[in-house]
C-alpha cells in the first residue's frame, strides 16, 4: 500500500472531527453511537450458534477455517526449534492429505520473526508472518518503546503487526491518547520501500469490561486506521466470544456501510473447537455477508483450533473419528 | 457453492411414533367420536398426518361427565401436594418427551423447529413445573386462606402454540384442584393428542384430564355446556364475544386471551442492532401467528430510513422452509385460510397507499407461505394498522415526539402487549405507564415465563395467564357462592367457622 490515504488516520476521522481529534471530539463522537443491549447481543449470538451447518456446508467451512487461522505460539518459553516446528506445520497441516489447505499466517513474538520468515523459505507470502508488537500483551510501555518493537518487526520480515491499545488511558478516557498511540504503531509499520505491514488492533476486550466500551473501542481503533479488530492477546479471560465477535462485526458492517471500506475482524484465545469455529464463521457471513469469509477479513488467533478442525477434516473424508494422534502436535 | 445456502439439516422424524388415528380422549382413555372424523395435515406440504374424530354433542356431555366425576370422586379431595406430584410427573415426562412433541408440533402446525425445540417445549415444561409448586400453596395465591377449585373447566385453545396454550391452560386449573375438558384447535390437535399420552404415563386419575377434538361447533357445545363452570378460551376476537355472549348470565367464570396489535416502539436512542433483531423477534417469530407481536412498528422518524435500511438487509438473512430443518427461520402459514385472510390484508395495505416489500426469498411450491414482509409509510387509519393480521407482515408508522408514540400506540381496540426500545431507563417507565397493554417488553419482545401474568386490555380479552394471578381464574375465594351446590354449604361452614374463630 503506497496511497497516502491508505496511512493513518482515517481521512474519514479527520472529517468527522474537522481535523482535530482530541479526548473530547472522540468523547462526544464514541459516546454518541447507539448503546449495545448486552440481553439482546448475546441471545442474538446464541441464536447464531444454534445454526447446524452439516455435510457439504460442513466441508466448506472446515476448510475455510483451516484458511483464516494464524497459528501461534506466544509462550516465553518459545524456542527457535518452537517456532520452525510450527511453520512445519503450517506448511504441511495435514501429513495425510495434501490436498489440505494452509492457515493464512503464523503467529509469533518479535524476536522470531527472523527465524519465522527464514523456516517459510518460498513459501513466505503464501503463508504470511504475523509479529505480536507493542510491548504485548500489556502494552505498558513508552511510546518509544513500543515503536521500536513495531519496526523491528517489520525490519525482520513481519507481514502483520498486532499491536495492543493501551486500555489504561481507554478505560480513563484519554481517547485520543489511544488513538495517536495507534496512528504512531500504524506508521511504525511502514516499509523502506514504502508498503507497509498490516495492522492488527487488539482491544483487549477481556480488559474492557462492557459492550459499549468494546463498541467504542472498535470505532475508534477503525478510525485511527486499524486494517483488523482483534478481540484479545488470549492472555486474559474472557477472551474471544462470540458475543464480542458479533459486536465487532457489526461496527465493521456499519462502517462499511458508510465509507466502503473493508475492515478485518479477527477472535483470538479461547477458539479451541471446529463447532465453535463454525458458529463464528456463520456470525460473520449472517452479519457482514460472504465477502468477508476471506483470510483478508477474518482470521482466527489460535493454536489447538487447527487439530480438533483437521480431525474433523478427516472424519469428513473418511466417515469415522480417529484421535489425536493421526494429527501432528507443532 | 455460497455458504450461506446451508447444506439442509433436518430433524429426523424417526422419533415419532404416531398412530395413523386418534380417539377422544376421555376418561383416561381414548374412545370413538361421534362426528365425522377428518385429517390433520402438515401446512409445510398439505401431506394427511393423522385421522382425528370429531366430538358432537354428545361426546362432548361424555366428557364433561368425565370430568366431573373426576372432580368430585377424586381431584377435589385430593391434597394439593399430591396434585402437585402428579403436574411435576408430567413437566417431566414432556421434558424426556421433549424432541418427539417438538417435532410433531413442527410438523403439525409449520413452525420452525428451533422454535418448537427452544422455545415452545421448554415453556411448556416450565409451565407445569411452575404451577406443580403452586399446588399445595394455594394460601398464598392472593385470595385469602383456603381458596376453593370451581369445578370443571372447559378450554378451547388455538393454533398457533398448540402444546403451550395446552400448557397455560391445563396446567394452573390442575393446580388449583379443578379437572378439564380441551378442546384444541381444528388445525393442531396432534401435541394435545400427545399431551393425553403423557397424562397417560402419568397415572393421572381418568377423567381429570379429558381432550376432545372437532372444528367450532365442538368447542361451542363445551363452553355452552351447563355444567361447565369455568370457560377458559384463547383465540380470535370475534368468537371471543361469542363465547362472552353465551357465557353471560351462566354464572359461568370466563377468561379470554384475543387478538392484538401491539406497538413496537423504537425511540432515536435505541441499542439499535438490538432493536432490529427485537423487531424481527417481535413480528416475523412463529410466521407472525402470535397474538402478542410487534405488529405496529413505531420508530421515531429521525432514525426512520436507518431502521428500515437495517432490517431490509435483516430479513435478506431469513430462511424461509421445512419447518423440521434445524436452519429453518420462517416456517410454513398454518392453514389455507389463514394464508388468504394475510393476502387480502397485505393487497388492502397496497390499496390504500402504504409502499410493501418482501423478502428476497423462494417459496416452496407446496403447502401454505408467506414471504416476511414490511410496508412503510402507514397511516392510523390503513387496514394494516388497525386489524390484526396474524402473520409475517410489519406495519411501519412513525412518531416526533414521546407524545406522539404513546397516543399512536394506545390507538387500537386491543391492548395485549407493546415493546419500548430506548436506551434511557427513565423514559422506558415513563412511557410504558401511559401505554394500555397487558404486556410491555423493554429492550426485547415476545419473551414468556410462567412466573409473569399475561392478558389483555380491552378487545384483547380479559384475565390473567400466568404467574400468581393466572391461579385467580381457577379459584374462588373461600366462601364465593362455587359452582355446586353441596360444595356451597360446605365452604359457607368453613367461613363461619374462620369468621368466628377470629373473633
Amino acid at each position: 500500500m503506497t496511497d497516502e490515504s491508505a496511512l493513518a488516520p482515517r481521512t474519514r476521522a479527520l472529517q468527522l472531527f474537522d481535523g482535530l481529534v482530541t479526548d473530547t471530539s472522540l468523547r462526544r463522537f464514541l459516546e454518541g453511537i447507539p448503546g449495545v443491549d448486552a440481553v439482546g447481543l448475546e441471545q442474538r449470538a446464541a441464536a447464531l450458534g444454534t445454526r447446524s451447518i452439516k455435510t457439504t456446508s460442513k466441508a466448506a467451512a472446515i476448510d475455510t477455517i483451516i484458511s483464516m487461522i494464524d497459528l501461534t505460539t506466544l509462550e516465553g518459553a518459545d524456542t527457535p526449534g518452537k517456532v520452525r516446528s510450527l511453520v512445519a506445520k503450517a506448511l504441511v497441516p495435514d501429513a495425510g492429505d495434501a490436498a489440505c489447505p494452509q492457515p493464512a499466517a503464523v503467529c509469533v513474538y518479535g524476536d522470531m520473526v527472523a527465524t519465522a520468515v527464514d523456516a517459510l523459505g518460498a513459501a513466505h507470502g503464501q503463508i504470511s508472518v504475523a509479529a505480536v508488537a507493542t510491548a504485548f500483551p500489556s502494552g505498558r510501555a513508552s511510546l518509544r518503546v513500543k515503536l521500536a518493537d513495531t519496526a523491528d518487526a517489520v525490519a525482520a520480515g513481519a507481514d502483520e503487526i498486532d499491536m495492543v491499545i493501551d486500555r489504561g488511558a481507554f478505560l480513563s478516557g484519554q481517547y485520543a491518547q489511544v488513538f495517536d498511540e495507534i496512528v504512531a504503531v500504524k506508521r511504525a509499520c511502514r516499509r523502506e520501500d514504502g508498503t507497509s505491514a498490516h495492522l492488527k488492533v487488539i482491544l483487549e476486550t477481556g480488559e474492557l469490561n462492557t459492550y459499549d466500551n468494546v463498541r467504542r473501542a472498535s470505532w475508534l481503533a477503525i478510525l485511527a486506521g486499524a486494517d483488523f479488530i482483534k478481540t484479545s492477546t488470549g492472555k486474559v479471560s474472557p477472551a474471544a466470544t462470540l458475543p464480542v465477535t458479533l459486536l465487532m462485526l457489526e461496527v465493521v458492517r456499519d462502517w462499511f456501510r458508510l465509507t466502503g471500506e473493508r475492515i478485518g475482524v479477527k477472535p483470538a484465545g479461547g477458539i479451541r473447537t471446529s463447532k465453535d469455529a463454525i458458529k463464528f464463521l456463520v456470525t460473520v457471513a449472517e452479519t457482514c455477508g460472504e465477502d468477508w469469509l476471506t483470510p483478508e477479513l477474518f482470521r482466527f488467533g489460535a493454536s489447538s483450533l487447527l487439530n480438533d478442525v483437521l480431525l474433523q477434516r478427516q472424519k469428513l473424508a473418511t466417515g469415522h473419528y480417529s484421535g489425536p494422534d493421526y494429527v501432528t502436535i507443532d | 457453492m455460497s455458504f450461506l445456502e446451508y447444506a439442509p439439516a433436518p430433524e429426523s422424524t424417526a422419533i415419532l411414533n404416531l398412530k395413523d388415528e386418534y380417539g377422544l380422549f376421555i376418561g383416561g382413555e381414548f374412545v370413538e367420536g361421534s362426528g365425522t372424523a377428518f385429517s390433520t395435515i402438515s401446512p409445510a406440504d398439505e401431506r394427511a398426518i393423522a385421522t382425528v374424530q370429531t366430538a358432537d354433542a354428545s361426546d362432548v356431555d361424555r366428557a364433561v361427565g368425565a370430568a366431573r366425576q373426576a372432580y368430585e370422586r377424586v381431584w377435589s379431595k385430593m391434597s394439593g401436594a399430591d396434585r402437585g406430584k402428579y403436574l411435576f410427573r408430567i413437566a417431566r415426562l414432556v421434558q424426556e418427551r421433549a424432541r418427539e412433541l417438538a417435532v410433531a408440533e413442527s410438523l403439525d402446525n409449520g413452525k420452525p423447529i428451533k422454535e418448537s425445540r427452544d422455545v415452545d417445549v421448554p415453556l411448556v415444561a416450565a409451565w407445569f413445573f411452575y404451577y406443580a409448586g403452586w399446588a399445595d400453596k394455594l394460601d398464598y395465591a392472593g385470595l385469602g386462606p383456603n381458596p376453593q377449585s370451581l369445578g370443571v373447566a372447559g378450554q378451547v385453545i388455538p393454533w398457533n402454540f398448540p402444546l403451550l396454550m395446552l400448557s397455560w391452560k391445563i396446567a394452573p386449573a390442575l393446580a388449583a384442584g379443578n379437572t378439564v375438558v380441551l378442546k384444541p384447535a381444528e388445525t393442531t390437535p396432534l401435541t394435545a393428542l400427545l399431551f393425553a399420552e403423557i397424562v397417560q404415563q402419568a397415572g393421572l386419575p381418568a377423567g381429570v384430564v379429558n381432550i376432545i377434538t372437532g372444528a367450532g361447533s365442538t368447542g361451542e357445545a363445551l363452553v355452552q355446556h351447563p355444567d361447565v363452570n369455568k370457560v377458559a378460551f384463547t383465540g380470535s376476537t370475534g368468537v371471543g364475544h361469542a363465547i362472552a355472549k353465551s357465557v353471560a348470565g351462566t354464572g359461568k367464570k370466563l377468561t379470554l386471551e384475543l387478538g392484538g396489535k401491539a406497538a413496537n416502539i423504537v425511540f432515536d436512542d435505541a441499542p439499535i442492532d438490538q432493536a432490529i433483531e427485537g423487531i424481527v423477534n417481535g413480528i416475523f417469530f412463529n410466521q407472525g401467528h402470535v397474538c402478542c407481536a410487534g405488529s405496529r412498528l413505531l420508530v421515531q422518524e429521525s432514525i426512520h430510513d436507518d431502521v428500515i435500511e437495517r432490517l431490509k438487509s435483516r430479513l435478506s438473512t431469513l430462511r424461509l422452509g421445512d419447518p423440521l430443518d434445524k436452519n429453518t427461520d420462517i416456517g410454513a402459514i398454518n392453514s389455507a385460510e389463514q394464508l388468504e385472510r394475510i393476502r387480502t390484508l397485505t393487497e388492502a395495505g397496497e390499496a390504500e397507499g402504504a409502499e410493501r416489500w418482501t423478502a428476497p426469498c423462494e417459496l416452496p411450491s407446496q403447502g401454505y407461505w408467506f414471504a416476511p414482509t414490511i410496508f412503510t409509510g402507514v397511516s392510523t387509519s390503513h387496514r394494516i394498522a388497525r386489524e390484526e393480521i396474524f402473520g409475517p407482515v410489519l406495519s411501519v408508522l412513525t412518531f416526533r415526539t414521546p407524545a406522539e408514540a404513546i397516543a399512536k400506540a394506545n390507538n387500537t381496540p386491543y391492548g395485549l402487549s407493546a415493546g419500548i426500545w430506548s436506551d434511557k431507563g427513565s423514559r422506558i417507565l415513563a412511557v410504558a405507564d401511559k401505554l394500555r397493554a397487558g404486556v410491555i417488553w423493554a429492550n426485547t419482545f415476545n419473551r414468556f415465563d410462567p412466573a409473569s401474568p399475561f392478558g389483555g386490555y380491552k378487545e384483547s380479552g380479559y384475565g390473567r395467564e400466568g404467574g400468581r394471578h393466572g391461579l385467580g381464574a381457577y379459584l374462588a375465594p373461600a366462601g364465593a357462592p362455587a359452582a355446586i351446590s353441596e360444595k356451597k354449604t360446605r365452604t359457607r361452614t368453613t367461613r363461619t367457622a374462620t369468621k368466628e374463630n377470629r373473633k
